[in-house]
């Protein structure tokens, strides 16, 4: 089998923020209805967590649960456990109308973390980022200057971006942009 | 700039984050329909001085279509609602007639 790699190859840049790849990462994305008692057992039983609120997140151990839109959530974890956790939800849900497939090697997951990460962000998404409003746990998908893009928050302060695979060389670049040392706004303080 | 919330994901963003889908509340004249029926449908549309019913699409977002009420003059959202929706709700009608006494637009008012 061939050599999975990520689009930026564990591309980073130190500035105002560090951006970095985040590596390989499992990506389910699972469809159906949320509020029904099978997809709850089912994501229960793949990744251990509960379904998250209206545009929060939930993480375990290596794994997460995003939610998306009202009828979609993002499950990772490892990127060689995809395949065994797509059979525990199929089999989990069946009979149901769902739809659960592997997106890992559709996106990319960059890793934004430091002291100006929230700038960085607010630079390209009108997304209100100042730490009243964006509080550890949410999820946000948006547009990132041209390109869609959804990230989340984590306890450690730490934003994960999530983009397609395409234009992962521009998300980098557009970040490396909005970090680049002298560029500070400072209106988070 | 319009800001608009969006009635699917609650998100609150400004209209680069979404797209317009054209007018809303259309009947559609298909195959079988009069001509008559099918150039209305086609091409009379709508072209107010105020409110105005248009789809949207969360498309930077949750990706769902919904409805937005909105004035073509002054750019203010009067509110947003599910694309399942057959006729603008009563909060909506009121937030006009609020802003424009006695709007109609097509058979709403």
């Amino acid at each position: 089998m061939s050599e999975a790699v990520t689009p930026l190859n564990g591309a980073d840049f130190e500035g105002l923020a560090t951006i970095k790849d985040a590596g390989l990462s499992g990506m389910i994305t699972l469809r159906g209805d949320l509020a029904s008692k099978e997809v709850k057992a089912a994501v229960k039983k793949a990744v251990g967590l509960g379904i998250p609120l209206q545009r929060q997140a939930l993480s375990g151990q290596g794994t997460a649960v995003l939610w998306m839109s009202p009828d979609e959530l993002l499950l990772l974890c490892a990127y060689d456990e995809v395949a065994q956790k797509i059979a525990a939800l199929e089999k989990a849900l069946e009979g149901q109308h769902f739809l659960a497939v592997n997106v890992s090697d559709a996106r990319t997951v960059l890793r934004i973390s430091g002291t100006g990460a929230r700038e960085t962000l607010a630079k390209l998404c009108p997304v209100d980022l100042s730490p009243g409003a964006f509080t550890p746990g949410m999820v946000r998908r948006t547009r990132m200057a041209q390109i869609p893009a959804a990230f989340w928050l984590d306890d450690s302060g730490v934003f994960y971006l999530i983009c397609f695979r395409s234009v992962a060389d521009y998300a980098f670049g557009a970040l490396k942009d909005a970090a680049l040392p002298g560029g500070e706004v400072g209106v988070y303080g | 700039m319009l800001i608009l919330t969006c009635p699917c994901c609650g998100v609150t963003g400004e209209e680069t984050e979404f797209h317009q889908g054209g007018e809303a509340h259309l009947k559609r004249f298909g195959p079988g329909s009069s001509d008559d029926d099918f150039h209305t449908y086609m091409f009379a549309k709508e072209n107010p001085k105020g409110a105005h019913f248009e789809r949207w699409r969360h498309n930077n977002g949750c990706g769902k279509w919904f409805i937005m009420a909105r004035d073509t003059v002054t750019l203010e959202v009067y509110g947003t609602y599910p694309a399942q929706t057959h006729e603008p709700p009563k909060n909506i009608r009121d937030a006009i007639t609020a802003k424009r006494p006695g709007w109609t637009w097509r058979d709403f008012a």
